[in-house]
């Protein structure tokens, strides 16, 4: 066999279905963060709010500690941090008569049974953990940025609207729920698409938090195994495998850039905004 | 083994000179300061390299993009596309083996395997493309007055462009570009962690913390350090592009300057 139908028939080998599956992954882990660190914005979006000192202390800090340190350091912090913390809080339920420190030397040691997965659990566990630890790292992170955008957002609601509606007597909650919260979303949509982009972007550092994404397959099947033998039936093709991953980031955010702007025309439809009033115009 | 004797050895280990050997054992608070400070050195080179060059660069393609020749604009729209649509974790990747399969037929791509030149010019093409983007949108935001006023006074062509849209285009642009430039220094952490090795184990900041991260299994001494260096070096380039707008807007009425915010952008 040669040429294309080699070519086809190996592009379609056990390796290139996982491969191939990666990118179902990505998309699916993409699908988890987005809403979570949209929960965690919009917590932290109403935790600098607040009207009790600590709480919008805290809201204020979560949103500013990303601020000015390269988001990566805080990737590559937070899965050890994270890890190691869920560790230790079992350590403490579990083991309380555990007589020595947790750190010793340059070793962190909790007693077996605080281990997170189990040493004896199955092999998917431990993944699905890595994958996890994973997610909640990205939705702290991208959470901080949503929580900016969120809490501009809510700043953007004109005053009159919430002075009205506590006129009619609201409580602060239900100002909060009826006015505030709907209201709001037209402002938070150009922050939020940007913030949608940035994070289809980020979706290869997965990789560096050992996810086996498509930036792991790709130099898994585009390499050779050692620098004579090849496992490949090819030499170096990792260019040709990272220029489909920039082809298919490319087509990612074209689409999604279609689709936003589909979504924001849709959102400004009758708004008394200068984009609502071009498209009176246009009419 | 004092502090000073430290600082002698690893001051400059990221570009190869003084102690060979990374510590092993007993890793003090001042090797680790020593160490990503000197790491440091490499954020510092790729960022202002990168920035210095691609300013030149996105000026012309902002210029280009508002072109209404075709010929001029669509290579600038695509550049622009190509760069801002794809994540930089990728372009580093596909530009290391794509220079290293150049380099085995052209010996002249031999040097743009390793990172000082192959990332710097990934990231030269990647921030060009950014900044070309907010100077597009500042050319586009220039008031129709100022352009007006120049062709009164028969200004045209370099003229025109050196005295009247170039710096009002700088001081709409400038308060966005400060936040490109701030980005730009964070993104050049990703340089070793992508495709290009760090020979030698001369890498940059980055490189460096998780080096620590990973020997002692804490991260909670190397990232903050890490992070501290990062807030200084924002502060920097904050306080030097707040000068510079400042110059930039010293003829306006002071109610009508823009002033110089900080929103981060995320990554790239």
């Amino acid at each position: 066999m040669d040429g294309l139908a080699w070519l086809s028939c190996y592009l379609t080998t056990g390796k290139h279905i996982g491969f191939y599956w990666s990118f179902g992954t990505v998309l699916l882990l993409l699908a988890i963060t987005a809403p979570t660190a949209l929960l965690f914005g919009y917590g932290g979006a109403s935790a600098a709010r607040s009207r009790v000192a600590p709480i919008r202390w805290f809201g204020k800090t979560y949103m500013a500690i990303v601020r000015g340190v390269p988001d990566i350091a805080f990737f590559l912090f937070f899965v050890i941090a994270l890890d190691q913390g869920i560790e230790y809080l079992r350590h403490v339920t579990l083991c309380p008569d555990w007589g020595q420190s947790v750190r010793q030397g340059n070793d962190f040691v909790v007693c077996t049974a605080a281990k997170m997965p189990l040493g004896n659990a199955p092999q998917w566990l431990h993944e699905v953990y890595g994958a996890g630890l994973a997610v909640l790292t990205f939705a702290i992170v991208f959470g901080a940025f949503a929580a900016n955008v969120l809490f501009g957002a809510m700043r953007a609601v004109p005053r009159a609207q919430l002075e009205t509606a506590e006129a009619y007597g609201m409580t602060r909650r239900q100002v909060t729920r009826r006015v505030l919260v709907p209201q709001m979303w037209v402002y938070a949509l150009p922050g939020l698409s940007n913030l949608w982009m940035v994070l289809i972007k980020a979706t290869p550092l997965l990789f560096l938090l050992g996810v086996e994404d498509i930036v792991y397959w790709a130099r898994e099947l585009g390499g050779t195994k050692t620098a004579r033998f090849t496992d490949y039936p090819h030499g170096d093709w990792r260019v040709y495998y990272f220029a489909f991953l920039l082809v298919f980031y490319l087509a990612f955010t074209k689409v999604s850039e279609v689709v936003l702007s589909r979504v924001m025309a849709r959102l400004t439809r009758g708004q008394a905004t200068s984009g609502g009033e071009a498209q009176r115009k246009a009419a | 083994m004092s502090c000073w004797q430290t600082v002698t050895d690893y001051a400059f280990r990221s570009l190869g000179y003084g102690e060979r050997l990374l510590p092993r054992t007993d890793f003090t608070l001042c090797q680790q300061f020593t160490l990503i400070g000197s790491g440091m050195i490499w954020n510092i080179y790729f960022g202002i390299i990168a920035l210095g060059c691609g300013f030149v660069l996105a000026t012309a393609l902002a210029l280009g993009k508002a072109s209404t020749v075709k010929a001029l604009r669509k290579p600038s729209e695509w550049f622009i596309f190509l760069f801002r649509g794809s994540p930089l974790f990728i372009q580093f990747f596909f530009a290391y083996f794509l220079f290293q399969s150049l380099s085995s037929q052209y010996p002249f791509f031999s040097g743009f395997t390793s990172a000082w030149l192959g990332a710097l010019v990934v990231l030269f093409f990647n921030t060009s493309a950014y900044s070309a983007e907010i100077f597009f949108g500042a050319l586009q935001s220039i008031p129709k007055g100022d352009t007006e006023a120049a062709d009164a006074y028969g200004l045209s062509g370099w003229t025109r462009f050196r005295r009247v849209i170039w710096p009002t285009m700088l001081r709409l642009a400038w308060p966005a570009y400060t936040n490109e430039a701030i980005f730009l220094f964070h993104a050049t952490t990703l340089v070793f962690f992508s495709g290009f090795p760090a020979i030698q184990q001369r890498g940059d900041a980055l490189y460096y913390a998780s080096y620590f991260a990973d020997k002692t299994f804490n991260p909670f001494v190397p990232y903050p350090i890490l992070a501290g260096y990062f807030i200084i070096l924002t502060l920097c380039i904050i306080g030097l592009f707040g000068w510079f707008n400042g110059r930039l807007n010293r003829h306006l009425p002071s109610d009508r300057r823009t002033r110089v915010r900080y929103r981060p952008q995320v990554l790239r």
